[in-house]
């Protein structure tokens, strides 16, 4: 490890410091395990704004919350392998010391987990939590502390704060919960927000008011958003860009309108295919994608996706031998398919639209 | 919850104790004075036992009247329970010898009251019992929490087969391996039997207690660490030790704060237990570093047949068992707020 740390300094002067708030470049995370290398995170780039959403998509294991847990440097260091450079505001992530990085989390960049019940301890009380949050990363007296956590409570629209600020996790309601949650990340103003599948826990009526408050702290903060979730409806309700994730990387990357209504890869189409529309007539069932996602040890050869996909012997072999590059195809849309444009246009046109 | 309730459920779980000590003292009762008529014994033999060597016929018709042995079991019992609360008086032939309230009866051997014995050797006991609860709650946490960060390290794979060794070893072969190389060959500690109670001579009582506390601690820290090290391998993996690390917390607080603190609830539980049962005489222990407590006490009773000391140690340490659990009930609704008394 010496030799590397002596060593990154200078290989990351070489490279331009971005200018973009958060950027990904080439991001790998393998975990070696007895039966081989997991990629659950192989050569992933994205960049992010602040003040922007992207909404990273894809099914279980496809490397989504590998990639904010490797953002944020909470993966187990012991066992996981990361290369890449992840760009926060200036700063390399990757080759910072795990005490820089722990310095950063919470205070920089935070983030809301699924379920609000197990990732809230349950022997403090929500302020408590909250006050902890507040005061490892500014150094104020336990009162001011409180107020602010009090104020935190308030603005995520927790009715009566100051009485709500002494209860326990447990008797907060589910939606109550993830606010809480929600306070307790932004309780230190962070510019970049990650959230993780944040409405999945949740009922279905409360989970739009979830998406409301974070749009709305968005905006209020200024912050940048990940949105990691495998409901295609919440990305399309709260983000600007969309990630489509398969095997460990990126296989779309475009503006969510593009992504509805201008997907470029078979696996987006798939992914729409199988979301339940209630804005449609009801076509007679939904597609879901045949086959399941590939195991992250032994990836397909060629294109990771043509075991599954209906359109790879269109590409005569080659999806079965050569992986396809991530290519820009129109300004800001990116995807990764050996089909050529003009022919998924077509099939898009003619196949798949008609039948959402 | 307010301290009202706290008080009210630790009424009602303090009758719920008496039933408790009623129905081992019960069952203790009857195995010592039905089972004998069940198996067909004459009142008259059955004193005879009691009496001890060559009884007398007089020495059996005294035995059998200040033991009410005409009178049926159920009568028998009653009048051990009044004994208890209010006192009894034991006619011995002519004299009447007043038992004062809590009357535990008289040992058949010495024929000494039976509480005051009891009080006599429970300092010995509890000596023993609360340093090596000390010693192997310290230890055995310590040990399991770093086994369980270094997981799969040398120290964790040492600690851990040490600890196989302590929970598979018997006190009776640690306890005087210790005091052969200690004692005997290197003289740093005082040999078997040279307990002196605290009030008498502090430093020799020191002295005299290390060994046992560091014999019986051991056997207790490897069980701990084991537990402890599980508890917090499970903790770790908990969705709110991802949280506490996402706040930025430094480890340190992630661990000792935030994981910790729930791990140590269920070894709360058996810690409970484990002082209750040698608070009610560390047998092996006892024994093997010849220290003069309950559990000592209770062997010789017990082959001595020594009825009236047996049911005196046995209620005593039925009381410990009962009333250390509810201070561990008590006590784990103060550490996990989801726990409601009631």
């Amino acid at each position: 490890m010496t030799a590397s740390d002596e060593t990154a300094p200078a290989e990351f002067a070489e490279r331009a410091r971005p200018s973009a708030f958060l950027e990904v470049r080439d991001l790998k995370i393998h975990f070696p395990t007895d039966d081989g290398v997991v990629k659950s995170v192989d050569g992933l780039s994205f960049q992010l704004e602040r003040g922007r959403t992207l909404g990273i998509v894809g099914e279980s294991g496809s490397g989504k919350s590998v990639t904010s847990l490797g953002i944020l440097g909470l993966h187990n260091r012991q066992n996981a392998r990361v290369s890449g450079e992840i760009w926060l505001d200036g700063q390399e992530l990757v080759g910072s010391t795990p005490e820089q990085v722990r310095r950063l989390r919470g205070r920089q960049m935070a983030m809301i987990f699924q379920d609000p019940l197990s990732s809230m301890h349950p022997f403090y009380t929500v302020g408590k939590q909250i006050i902890e949050a507040y005061r490892v990363h500014n150094d104020v007296s336990k009162a001011v502390a409180r107020k602010h956590a009090i104020d935190m409570l308030g603005r995520v629209g927790i009715p009566k704060p100051d009485q709500r600020v002494d209860d326990y996790p447990h008797q907060f309601s589910g939606g109550m919960r993830q606010r809480a949650m929600i306070a307790m990340a932004l309780s230190c103003d962070p510019e970049l927000l990650i959230a993780d599948e944040p409405t999945t826990a949740l009922d279905v009526t409360v989970q739009a008011q979830i998406l409301d408050l974070i749009r709305d702290l968005q905006e209020e903060f200024n912050s940048a958003v990940i949105m990691i979730t495998h409901d295609l409806g919440v990305v399309a309700e709260l983000s600007d860009d969309i990630l489509v994730m398969y095997a460990g990387r990126c296989v779309e990357y475009a503006a969510v309108e593009d992504a509805f209504h201008r997907p470029l890869h078979p696996y987006t189409w798939g992914l729409l295919g199988s979301m339940p529309r209630l804005d449609r007539e009801r076509s007679e069932r939904l597609m879901p994608i045949k086959g399941s996602p590939p195991s992250l040890i032994n990836v397909p050869d060629g294109c990771p996706f043509h075991p599954r996909c209906p359109y790879g012997e269109l590409t005569g072999g080659k999806a079965d031998t050569e992986r396809p590059e991530l290519r820009e195809l129109e300004p800001g849309h990116k995807a990764a398919c050996h089909l050529p444009l003009e022919q998924r246009r077509e099939i898009w046109n003619a196949e798949i639209a008609p039948k959402l | 919850m307010g301290p009202f309730n706290v008080l009210a459920y630790i009424i009602r779980r303090l009758i719920g104790a008496v039933l408790m000590l009623l129905l081992v003292s019960l069952v203790t009762f009857g195995i010592f004075f039905w089972m004998p008529k069940l198996a067909g014994q004459t009142t008259d033999q059955i004193a005879a036992s009691y009496v001890g060597k060559a009884p007398t016929a007089e020495a059996i018709a005294a035995t059998k009247e200040r033991l009410h042995l005409d009178q049926p079991v159920v009568l028998q019992y009653g009048h051990y329970l009044k004994g208890i609360v209010a006192g009894q008086d034991f006619k011995a032939g002519p004299e009447v010898d007043h038992c004062p309230a809590p009357c535990l009866g008289y040992s058949f051997r010495t024929s000494q009251p039976v509480l005051p014995q009891l009080i006599d050797r429970a300092p010995a006991t509890l000596s023993l019992a609360a340093g090596a609860a000390l010693l192997w709650l310290v230890s055995g946490v310590t040990i399991g929490v770093l086994s369980a960060l270094r997981r799969g390290s040398f120290l964790d794979r040492a600690a851990m087969v040490i600890a196989l060794g302590g929970v598979s070893l018997p006190i009776y072969f640690t306890g005087l391996l210790s005091l052969a190389i200690f004692s005997y060959n290197l003289k740093i500690f005082p040999g078997g039997g040279s307990y002196r109670p605290f009030s008498e001579d502090p430093l020799h009582w020191f002295e005299s207690l290390v060994l046992p506390w560091v014999t019986l601690a051991f056997l207790y820290a490897a069980m701990y660490a084991r537990l402890t090290r599980a508890g917090m391998l499970e903790t770790l993996g908990e969705d709110y030790i991802r949280t506490a690390r996402a706040k930025g917390l430094p480890e340190k607080t992630v661990i000792t704060k935030h994981a910790l603190r729930s791990s140590l609830t269920p070894i709360l539980t058996v810690f409970g237990l484990d002082l209750g049962l040698l608070l009610g005489g560390a047998v092996l222990t006892e024994n093997t570093f010849s220290i003069p407590g309950l559990g000592q006490l209770a062997i010789a009773a017990i082959n001595g047949g020594d009825l009236p000391v047996v049911l005196g140690v046995t209620l005593l340490a039925a009381t410990f068992v009962v009333l250390l659990n509810l201070v561990v009930d008590v006590l784990y609704a103060a550490i996990d707020p989801r726990v409601r008394l009631g």
